[in-house]
């Protein structure tokens, strides 16, 4: 009894660190942010008000919603395809594939979004090569707009959805669509009503994970958007760092936060979670 | 639900131990086929496959499945019998040969034209539908009606003994409920073929027989040609009319399991299925029916020779323990020698002895519980024989 009473205080010595470190810099702030929500600059709820009267936070909460959910499905439709090549291919392309997935991981999202700059822009590769072409007479606007945006986003989130779907898929056996062709389904039939079926916890996880991210993106969206586009994180940076209308931004963070956590407790009763992520 | 050709008489499929002469009709021997034989569902016809272009999984397989047969492919893991079930189902094609499934020839079909139930060793249901769902989907995906679906679903839980229980997720079921959607699910459509790829091989030993007893009684109600996959002999012998014994992606011997235990055509089958004595020497002279064979300890003995044989060749000698007599019946038989018992083993329905003749110390002898007489005591001697029709001159 002694004992365990002293390794169950050894056990919290060593915790200690951790906990103080996250308390300190994770909880107080989110408590100061939640509190300042609520206080600044008059105490009650006016702030929250603001979401059903503001006309320009409706609209930056709507283009956010827009935005993520366009992105979500473009995700989820590129991120299945490719998944779906991962599992059917030899386990070497499979390897090849995976460092394919995994690659832009590496590199920084600034990067990425100066990259799709350089690539989308009037003078770009793609719009020269298309006016050349004659394909188009004018350059395309693709960058500077929701378009770009979209693109861009799209690009860092499909690895995002590729991942949880191919671990979903995975765990699929092979001979269930095998067993619907030889009772009488066409390949079509066997994937509409088998396979597609299968993928669903993995469709609801991959689209949940990409419009949580895809909420709070704010490099991305300030860059290719060219102030054109503004999504939630931006308005939240320019209520701070500009306008000084912290109780403004701190509750659209606020808001962010629990529609997020809202999101993810959705998700927990339709799937499990914890094995949808790998944990 | 299955209507029967009324020009076939299947009942003769209903007898448990057929007459052995009945494999001597064209029907037991694959090779002979006629161009319209409307006595047959299946054919392959010099069918083989290789799947890296190097090593054939199966080779040279000529095989007619009769209409309303129970055909059991049996062979060791890797002998070809499941590469010849893939073949036919339509998940795999051949390299060369054809495959006929009636009048039609099936070999470059798609698996899902081929109109042929299977029955998978995981069972293969469909985790995201209910039993009833599962057990309707091959009529689903042919576009029947709701009403009709319905019926027939209700039908074949029936049959299967599964009456309730079609809103249940395939999971909720036990390993044998699982296994009897399966079935259910390959019948639904009438098919006019199913498979089984050793359907039976996730269930323990209780439920395997009962299932056995189950399939067989399906089998002979419904009277659909059955094609089934073991590696299990006993299942093979309970169930078949006939079995196809594959061994190395060669189809060794086509007969009923009767047939195929007591007139083996070679020592691989003599071998595989049950236990036999094997015993080496050279055919010393042929006499019509029977040969002499000089075993290599020196003792001559009159055997039955299978296929071609001629004086001065290599055999080997096939002699199931239980057809070996001992004491006064050994004097009566053919062939007849002394021996000396060294071992004696009680295994509750039988006693199994090993004895010393022939100059080997590794002769079994099987005598049934209950045959009478005294026991043999180890060390004592003994007089053993048998008659040449029971021991095969098997070449190999």
């Amino acid at each position: 009894m002694h004992s365990a009473t002293r390794a169950q205080l050894s056990y919290w010595l060593i915790v200690l660190p951790a906990v103080l470190m996250l308390v300190a810099l994770y909880f107080v702030p989110l408590g100061n942010v939640l509190l300042t929500s609520v206080t600044d600059p008059k105490p009650g709820l006016d702030n929250y008000v603001l979401l059903f009267t503001s006309a320009s936070v409706q609209k930056t909460l709507l283009t956010t919603l827009r935005i993520a959910a366009i992105t979500t499905l473009l995700a989820l439709l590129l991120g299945y395809i490719v998944a779906y090549a991962m599992r059917a291919a030899s386990t070497r392309t499979q390897r090849l594939m995976l460092v394919g997935v995994l690659l832009p991981f590496w590199i920084s999202v600034l990067v990425r979004s100066f990259a799709w700059i350089a690539l989308l822009g009037t003078q770009g590769p793609l719009n020269s090569t298309l006016v050349a072409w004659g394909l188009v007479d004018e350059p395309l606007a693709l960058v500077r707009n929701e378009t770009g945006v979209l693109i861009a986003m799209v690009h860092i989130m499909v690895p995002y959805a590729v991942l949880t779907l191919y671990a979903n898929m995975r765990g699929i056996d092979a001979g269930l669509v095998a067993a619907a062709r030889s009772l009488g389904a066409s390949r079509l039939q066997a994937f509409r009503l088998v396979f597609l079926p299968l993928t669903r916890p993995g469709l609801i996880g991959a689209g949940t994970l990409v419009f949580i991210l895809s909420l709070g993106f704010y490099v991305t969206p300030a860059l290719l958007g060219g102030g054109k586009v503004l999504m939630i994180a931006e308005y939240v940076a320019v209520q701070i760092n500009d306008t000084l209308r912290w109780g403004l931004g701190t509750m659209l963070a606020a808001t962010l936060m629990i529609s997020v956590l809202g999101a993810l407790w959705a998700l927990s009763r339709v799937v499990d979670v914890k094995r949808l992520f790998g944990a | 639900m299955f209507s029967k050709s009324p020009a076939l008489d299947l009942r003769r499929y209903d007898d448990k131990l057929p007459a052995l002469d009945r494999a001597e009709v064209p029907l037991a021997n694959g090779t002979e086929f006629a161009p319209f034989d409307l006595m047959s569902t299946v054919r392959f016809v010099d069918v083989r496959k290789s799947y890296d272009g190097k090593v054939d999984a199966v080779r040279a397989l000529n095989l007619k499945v009769a209409e309303g047969e129970f055909l059991t492919l049996l062979g060791p893991s890797g002998s070809g019998k499941t590469t010849t079930l893939t073949m036919l189902a339509g998940f795999e094609q051949p390299t060369e040969g054809r495959i006929f499934v009636g009048a039609e020839e099936v070999t470059r079909v798609p698996v899902e034209k081929r109109g042929i139930g299977m029955v998978f060793q995981n069972y293969a249901l469909f985790p995201n539908m209910s039993v009833g769902e599962n057990i309707g989907f091959p009529l689903r995906v042919r576009h029947m009606p709701r009403v009709e679906i319905d019926a027939k679903v209700a039908r074949a839980l029936g049959m299967v003994r599964l009456e309730g229980l079609a809103d249940r997720k395939p999971q909720q079921l036990s390993g044998g409920q699982q296994q009897r959607v399966a079935v259910a699910r390959a019948l639904v459509f009438e098919p006019r073929l199913v498979l089984l790829d050793e359907p039976l091989g996730a269930l323990d030993r209780q439920l395997r027989e009962q299932m056995q007893y189950e399939l067989k009684a399906l089998h002979r109600r419904l009277g659909v040609t059955m094609i089934y996959v073991t590696h299990d002999q006993v299942e093979a012998m309970t169930m078949s009319d006939r079995v196809a014994v594959f061994s190395a992606g060669r189809l060794r011997q086509v007969a009923e399991p009767r047939r195929l235990y007591e007139a083996p055509e070679s020592l691989f089958v003599a071998q595989f299925l049950g236990e036999s004595n094997m015993l080496p020497g050279t055919i010393a002279s042929v006499q019509g029916r029977e040969c002499a064979v000089a075993l290599s300890g020196g003792a001559r003995v009159i055997a039955t020779p299978v296929g071609q044989v001629s004086t001065g060749i290599a055999v080997t000698l096939a002699l199931r323990p239980e057809k070996i007599a001992l004491g006064a019946a050994a004097a009566a038989c053919t062939n007849s020698f002394p021996a000396k018992v060294l071992e004696v083993s009680f295994l509750g329905d039988q006693l199994r002895l090993r004895l010393e003749a022939l100059g080997r110390d590794d002769l079994v002898v099987k005598l049934p519980n209950g045959s009478g007489g005294q026991a043999p005591e180890p060390g004592g001697a003994i007089e053993i024989g048998w008659h040449a029709e029971d021991c095969r001159a098997l070449r190999d």
